[in-house]
């Protein structure tokens, strides 16, 4: 028993925290690619900007540094700002178009 | 303790984000998007970053999903139209996308074997004190730089959402 008890106890390897980074990360870009929806597309970006940010602090963790946890809250700054230009964008696409659609905004293609 | 902590909510943070991808209705990718937030800010906890985790609450899950939930609204956003998508996308995207996944967990299982472990308390430098003081110390310039990016977009996202006034 332990045995059992030091494993029930035991850390977590820090390489397990940078797949579970990696694993969000692919999700959002799959999600980027995939969807047609241009609002959960942009919700897919922020997925990919967690992602990262999740690694940033685990290798803070690693090295015992806060400049992780700096780099981490800028990130989330920008997301933030960029959010709500990009939120204010799809508005104004949608009045202008009426569609949601990112296959049907494309005048930049002609 | 640590290993079942981030089992739950690894599980539950990858499970989620599933969820974001393979929902129709925006609506609940956004909801789902929330769960995604919540469970990283409980592992940012776990690996001592108390502000950050914080902040991941009142900002992320906070500030930014409830704009997101309030545009969904405001547009009245239906479930998306499936139509077919370009096979070759399909065809090379998800294996692409997949062999992206193996390689990348592959080289952090080979380059961090011995990279150390996690265990919850032996890292005590997150705690609102020290981002704060490592923030307007070493960090001051690009903070102050910062205010002046969220002025720009504070004005840009007025301009874009004002009507038009003739």
């Amino acid at each position: 028993m332990p045995e059992a008890l030091q494993a029930f106890n035991s850390g977590i390897p820090v390489s397990w925290y940078l797949i579970l980074s990696a694993v969000l990360f692919a999700l959002g870009v799959g999600g980027f690619m995939f969807r047609r929806n241009i609002i959960t597309v942009f919700m897919c970006i922020e997925l990919m900007l967690n992602a990262v940010n999740l690694s940033f602090v685990t290798f803070a963790n690693q090295h015992k540094l806060v400049s992780g946890h700096i780099f981490t809250f800028f990130v989330m700054v920008v997301a933030a700002a960029e959010a709500a230009v990009g939120l204010a964008i799809i508005l104004t696409v949608f009045k202008n178009r009426g569609t949601l659609n990112i296959d049907e905004i494309d005048s930049l293609k002609n | 303790m640590d290993l079942l902590f981030f089992i739950v909510f690894a599980g539950i943070a990858v499970v989620s984000a599933v969820n974001v991808v393979l929902q129709r209705h925006p609506i609940a990718s956004a909801l789902s998007l929330i769960g995604v937030m919540g469970s990283i800010a409980v592992l940012y906890l776990q690996l001592g970053a108390e502000f950050i985790a914080m902040a991941q609450v009142i900002v992320y899950a906070g500030a930014v999903m409830v704009l997101f939930v309030f545009v969904i609204m405001l547009l009245n956003a239906g479930a998306e139209v499936r139509r077919g998508r370009s096979w070759t996308a399909q065809l090379l995207g998800i294996p692409a996308l997949a062999a992206f996944v193996g390689l990348v967990c592959w080289f952090f299982q080979r380059g961090f074997s011995n990279a150390g472990e996690v265990k919850f308390g032996n890292f005590t430098g997150g705690s609102a004190q020290s981002v704060g003081y490592a923030l307007f110390t070493e960090y001051l310039l690009p903070f102050e730089v910062t205010s002046v990016l969220i002025l720009v977009a504070i004005v840009g996202a007025i301009v874009l959402a004002r009507k038009e006034m003739d």
